[in-house]
Parts: C-alpha cells; structure tokens; sequence
C-alpha cells in the first residue's frame, strides 16, 4: 500500500500528542509500518505545532511534506488554514471550530482572518468542521479535544470501531478511559 | 515485540541493552529524552549534572572505574564539553564510553545549526549517526562494543527528525558485561605534555584501524540500484527523503559510521556509477573528504548547507517533480511561541521594558522576552552569557551602563555556566546588576530538575543549592528577592539596585506556572461595565487576553488568576472570579 499521511496541527499545548499515539497504536495494530513524528522544546509554548502520523507498507520519511497530507487534523482554525498547503488534492480536514488569537493578533499588529472555514472549501478542501471544544466539555473535560478529532477522524478509515476502542484503552490512563470514550463517540457520531 | 519508540526513547533502551550503569547529562533539545528514559531503569544510575562538561567528566569517571557510562546533550552542549572530549581522546576508556550528541538542523528550539560531525573528525573519534528508531537503538549497543575494542569513546549523532519520530523497534534483553577492575595507570591516563605525547601516536593508529573497520562493517551499507546513472551517498534523515523519493532506483551508499570514512569502500562505490551525488544536511562534511580523494560528486553546489531537508527538497535537486499543494490566499498571522499565562517571567519583563532597561538575555524560556509585545532583551548568545557579557558592556561604557544595563539569566542556566561570570563580576568590580529569574525548574526543555530545585532526575529529595547564601559568599552585598507577580516590588527592587553603586543580585522568584505542584487562583473576567478599552492589560502579551468588540476578554480556560494585568487596570475591570463561588 502506498504511505498514507495524517497531519495534526494545533497551538502548543492542545494534546496532539496522545491524538499521534493513539493513532501510532491503532495503525500500528493493523499491521502497517508506522513513523510519526513530532516536534518538542521551545515551540510548544503558545506557538503553532505539528506532528505527523504516516503509515503504509514501508514508510520512509518521518515527515510529510507539502501536497502529500490525505487528512488535515486541526485543534484550531487559523492552523488548519496555515497547513492547508500540505494537503493532498483532494484531501480531507477534520478540524475543530475553535479560535485562539496568536501574538501577533493580540498585540494589534494583525487580525485574525474571518470565515475560514468557507475559504478553505472555495481553496478546494473537503472540510469537516465541528465544535470539539464545546463537545469535549460536554463529555466532562475540556483536554478530551483530541479525543473529539479522533472520533471524528474514524469516520473516514475503514476501520471497525472495535480497533479504536482498544487502542483508547491502551493509550487512556484507566480513570479517564470513560470520559473519552463518551469524548470519542460524541465526535464519531454529532 | 514490534512497538512504536521514539528516536531518543530507542538510544536509551539501546544504552541499556549494553548494559550502560551510569549516566550523567544536562538537558538540551532534541536530547533530552534520551536521559529521561534512562532515569526510568531501577538498574542505571541517572541524573542530571549542572552542565555538558560535568556530565562528559563524570561519565569519563565511571568508565575510569570499568563501567559503561553514557552523557548525551545538544549540538551546543558539546561546545561546552569540548575541553574533556579532545582529551578523552588520548586516554581513551576502561569501561565502554558513548556521548550522544543531537544536532538541531531548521533551529526548532536552538541558537545555532552546527553540525556536530565535525568534532568526530577534530577530536580523532568514531561517530555512529542512526537513521530512524531501529538503528538509534541498534548503534547504542554497538557504540559499546567499539568504544572497548577501540580504547575510545564513540559518538553517538542524533538529529531533530530521528530523536523526535517514532518508528518500529524490536527490543531485546539487558546484557551488561562483567565490569572492568580499576588499574592504576599513570601513563594512560594523566595528560602531562610527557605522558600526552606517547598517547597521540595510539589516536592515530586507532583511527587508522577504525577506518578499516569502516570498510566491512555493516554500518556501512550500500544498496543496490536499477538505474546507476546517478549513486547517493548519504546517512541520517537524509538517507530516508532519499528513499522516499527514489525508492529502489539509485542505488545508495548508505553510513552508519560518518567518522573515520572508508576509503575504499568509497572510491569503490565512485566508481560503479556515473555520477556521485552527496545528500547531507548542513554541512558539506561527507563531500569535503570526497574531493580531498579527489572524488567527484554533486552536494552543497545544489543542496543548501541551511536548515532542514525533507522528500520535496530532494525531490526538486534530484529532478523528480516534488509534491504541490494549494496555499490559501489570505494573510494568515503567524503564531510564534510565547510566554505562557501566569508565566513568572512576564512580570519582571514588563518592569524591564518599563523602566527602558538594557537588558542582555540568556538560553531558556525567558529568551521570549525579546518578543512582541514586550521587546525587553537585546541580546542572547549561550549558555551564561549574560552574567559575563554585562561585565564586559558595563566595562566598556561605564556608569551610565551600569545604572541602566541588567543581565537576566534562569536558575537552571546560572548552575550551568552563570556562576563563573558572576565570580568575575565580584572579583573584577564592575557594577553590574543580575537578575536570576528562579522558576525553580529547567522549563524550556520540559521540566528538569536542578542543583537549585532540591530533586534529582527520579523527583526524590536531593541537594539544594541555596543561590541567595552563594551570592554572598562570592561577596555581594545587595542580593535579594522578589515576586514577579507584585509589579511594584519589582518596579522598587529594580529602580534601586539600578541605582545602587555596587553590584547586586536580584532573585525573580516564583516556580513555573507549568509545574503540577503550583496551585493557581481563580481566573479574572473583564468587568464589561468598568472596561473603556484602553489596552492598558494588553501591554504585557498574555495569550489569555485578547481584545474584542472594543474590550479586553480573558479565556478562562488559558487563566491562571496571576493578576498582573490587573495590577495594570486603572479601573478594576479585572475581577477575580473567585468571590461568585
């Protein structure tokens, strides 16, 4: 099978880390090679970050470059926007509805871009977008956003919801395991 | 079992497959998790040293006494390490010696994109560059075995992509080999000139046999191509965008050892295709001792030496059409990093840019106080720069200087190299003013503890260095402490040690606002009835404020109630939250 490229993207902070390693664990599960990689330090404070998940038969580069991603995962809307470059024709964004204002809009020195998500669609992106702040809270934490996405997410692999459910179970620490399964369904299914 | 590791976490389980027993490093990303991950085994002793040389000195110990040790840092912490690590050349180890090294290509969190290659080269040492997980975890257990058979220590390079991506490993067991009883041996390991210049002859035969391991060994592999009009000679991250591209069609000579190289197993390779072209980030390391073979090769006349590489960038060099996709037509902000909310540098930085300050900076979190909005610091270099800089500026222009110019450096960065600037400044007199911002962590690189913090690397009580009782020693006078969230205090502390006609110590101190152990107020809300909008709270750049419909708004979810901006309202439109429950 060809390598398959999934990009989350977000603001330092949000949770895209257990979002790639559930991925990891699930892909990894099917029996695919598996790289993802992501980047730590200075730039997970307030600033825009990405991780990429890659899977296939062989995977060789641990990144995804411009043009390549099959699926956009975005915590925030301004960042799905910045990625869009990476996204395959034809390509898929999941992506949050949430807005956080960088520093440069909360200085003053710019503003924050409006009605992104219909520009994305003119720029010719299929575009999925949902509150998964607003569910996230509904299923008892405002950190299960990433389990929102990834719900979301499931919807475009042909993979049965059994394989999900035991990668949330490896990868979510016992006492939260429930709040994220109602997080998952709530994405999966609104 | 197959699993997914990361780069870093794969390095360490490969140290301790080999059976490392003693461990001894100072944070630096992308290095750090390599330490981390070690500190979890019950069976390695691991912690954090106040710096890279430390660190390198105290592994260098251990192998003295038989046992395999490890250090790792950053690029830039080898610099730091440079003395020990020329000089561990000529002595050579007992028990088995690897010093990871990780290189930052692209600057993700660094102040430079050195290529750490060089070093194997100047300090005459072998250097094994690791790929992906597998190999990272592969090399460290054979950068052991090297390390005694050769009577060297071997490096171990790492870069960003390969330390910080996961890829499959398969682990095996723990094999720690017999120690190696201590020897006294005075020629061997005390480097006078007399004793140093019998050990030089021993690094150079060493070399020379390490290249001829280079030859056979399997670290060093070529793979077979269907087109040879074009052979690539590459490693690293490098090696894999290559193979992203190409797949099988060129055929690679793939390092796994980038120092010494193998002569013939190059010439060789050279002269099975038509043309050669090197692929390696950076520096043209690999291409410089081509052409000093007299090899001719394609490399740094169509790669960049600049930041990082990636499969549309090979793409693009090699003539094969790379990926496009579409941009948005928009004007998209960008969003560099920026202090957190709560973060305790903020307050002190405001004072700072207020009162016009010269501020020279230093390596850590803090280093975004030379960002929008706040614009404070004029100047950072590396690591404890500021303490010994501002000696040099206040020097230079006096005591207009002096009564204006303050350096700031972290708690975690004035153990590391701070202390001896500060020395200087007492024992040479210049009045200067320092400002230790003590969050009472090493933040930047992901909380670590430090000498001053009062835990080791596994969290358990440790020594504590107490920074107020070592100024005085060193004879300051004026040291003291204050609390960056009282703008005031802040405002008083700095007017007067400013003003002061000796040097002082100002200690910042209030722990990251990160840290699990710090309990948080209530958020603030803007009062929408006392607001007028005069952005007086937006002068500080907290990312929980923003500026909506003519008022300030506070998220209350990135709120952690620190109450500086509202020391800033000259209406109390910022209320805490916490008198509704």
């Amino acid at each position: 099978m060809e390598t398959k490229n999934i990009m989350i993207v977000g603001v330092g902070g949000q949770g895209s880390l257990l979002a790639s390693k559930l991925l990891g664990h699930l892909l990894l599960a099917q029996g695919y090679d598996v790289k993802v990689s992501e980047v730590h330090g200075m730039s997970q404070r307030g600033g825009s970050v990405v991780t990429y998940v890659r899977y296939g038969d062989k995977v060789a580069s641990p990144v995804i470059d411009k043009g390549e991603a099959d699926y956009i995962v975005s915590f925030e809307l301004l960042e799905a926007a910045r990625w869009l470059e990476y996204l395959k024709p034809g390509g898929q964004i999941v992506t949050s509805t949430q807005q956080i204002d960088p520093m440069p809009v909360i200085t003053g020195a710019a503003s924050y871009p409006d009605k992104l998500v219909e520009k994305l669609r003119v720029a010719g992106a299929k575009v999925d977008a949902l509150d998964c702040l607003g569910l996230a809270e509904q299923a008892g934490s405002s950190k299960a956003t990433n389990i929102v996405l990834m719900g979301r997410l499931s919807h475009y692999f042909d993979l049965p919801e059994e394989a999900w459910q035991r990668s949330l179970e490896a990868m979510v620490p016992a006492k939260f395991l429930d709040l994220n399964r109602k997080a998952f369904a709530l994405g999966k299914n609104t | 079992m197959k699993q997914l590791m990361l780069g870093n976490a794969a390095a360490a389980r490969g140290l301790y497959e080999a059976g490392v027993s003693v461990v001894s490093s100072y944070p630096g990303t992308p290095s750090t998790e390599i330490t981390e991950e070690l500190a979890k085994y019950d069976d390695v002793y691991s912690e954090w040293a106040p710096n890279e040389k430390v660190a390198m000195e105290v592994a260098f110990g251990a192998s003295l006494a038989g046992k395999r040790s490890f250090c790792g840092m950053k690029h830039v912490g080898l610099n730091v390490a440079a003395d020990p690590l020329f000089t561990v050349s000529y002595t050579g180890v007992n028990g088995g010696m690897v010093i990871a090294v990780a290189d930052d290509a692209g600057m993700h969190s660094s102040q430079n994109e050195q290529d750490s290659r060089h070093y194997a080269r100047s300090a005459k040492l072998p250097m094994l560059e690791p790929s992906d997980s597998a190999e990272a975890l592969a090399f460290a257990r054979q950068a052991y075995e090297l390390s005694e058979r050769f009577d060297c220590p071997v490096l171990l390079k790492m870069c960003t992509r390969v330390a910080h991506s996961q890829s499959v490993v398969e682990t095996g067991e723990r094999v720690a080999p017999p120690a190696k009883p201590y020897e006294k041996n005075i020629a061997k390991y005390v480097m006078t000139p007399a004793n140093a210049i019998r050990r030089h002859p021993h690094v150079e035969e060493r070399m020379a046999l390490l290249a001829e391991y280079a030859e056979t060994s399997d670290l060093n592999r070529v793979e077979a191509g269907s087109d040879r009009s074009v052979g690539v000679i590459t490693s690293s991250t490098s090696y894999q965008y290559v193979k992203e591209v190409c797949g099988d069609r060129y055929p690679v000579l793939k390092l796994g050892m980038v120092w010494p190289l193998p002569e013939r197993k190059l010439r060789d390779f050279a002269a099975s295709v038509e043309k050669l072209v090197v692929v390696e980030e950076l520096d043209s390391f690999l291409e410089t001792y081509l052409r000093e073979l007299g090899l001719a090769c394609v490399g740094k006349d169509v790669f960049p030496m600049l930041g990082e590489f990636s499969q549309n960038l090979v793409a693009e060099k090699l003539g094969v059409a790379p990926h496009t996709g579409t941009k948005l037509d928009e004007n998209i902000p960008p969003r560099p990093p920026a202090m957190c909310a709560g973060c305790p540098h903020r307050g002190l930085f405001y004072t700072l840019s207020r009162n016009k300050c010269t501020v020279l900076g230093d390596i850590g979190c803090y280093t975004l106080g030379a960002a929008a909005p706040l614009g404070a610091i004029e100047m950072t270099l590396c690591m404890g720069a500021s303490v010994s800089s501002i000696h040099g500026f206040n020097k230079a222009l006096g005591s207009e200087s002096e009564h204006k110019t303050v350096a700031v450096i972290g708690d975690s960065t004035f153990m590391h190299s701070g202390m001896t600037g500060l020395a200087n400044i007492a024992y040479n007199r210049s009045n200067s003013t320092v400002i230790i911002l003590d969050n009472s962590i090493t933040g930047m690189t992901g909380h670590q503890q430090n000498p001053t913090t009062g835990f080791n690397i596994k969290g358990e009580p440790a020594g504590k260095i107490d920074l107020e009782a070592l100024c005085r020693a060193m004879g300051f006078r004026r040291v003291r402490v204050v609390d960056p969230y009282d703008l005031d205090a802040c405002d008083k502390a700095v007017r007067e040690e400013l003003a002061a006609d000796e040097p002082s110590v100002i200690i910042s101190r209030r722990p990251c606002a990160l840290l699990k152990y710090v309990r948080h107020s209530a958020p603030l809300r803007v009062n929408a009835d006392k607001c007028v909008g005069c952005k007086s709270c937006m002068k500080i750049g907290c990312p929980a404020l923003s500026f909506r419909d003519g008022r300030a708004r506070v998220d209350e979810t990135l709120c952690v109630g620190c109450g500086v901006c509202g020391q800033l309202c000259k209406f109390g439109a910022l209320e805490s939250t916490a008198k509704e429950d």
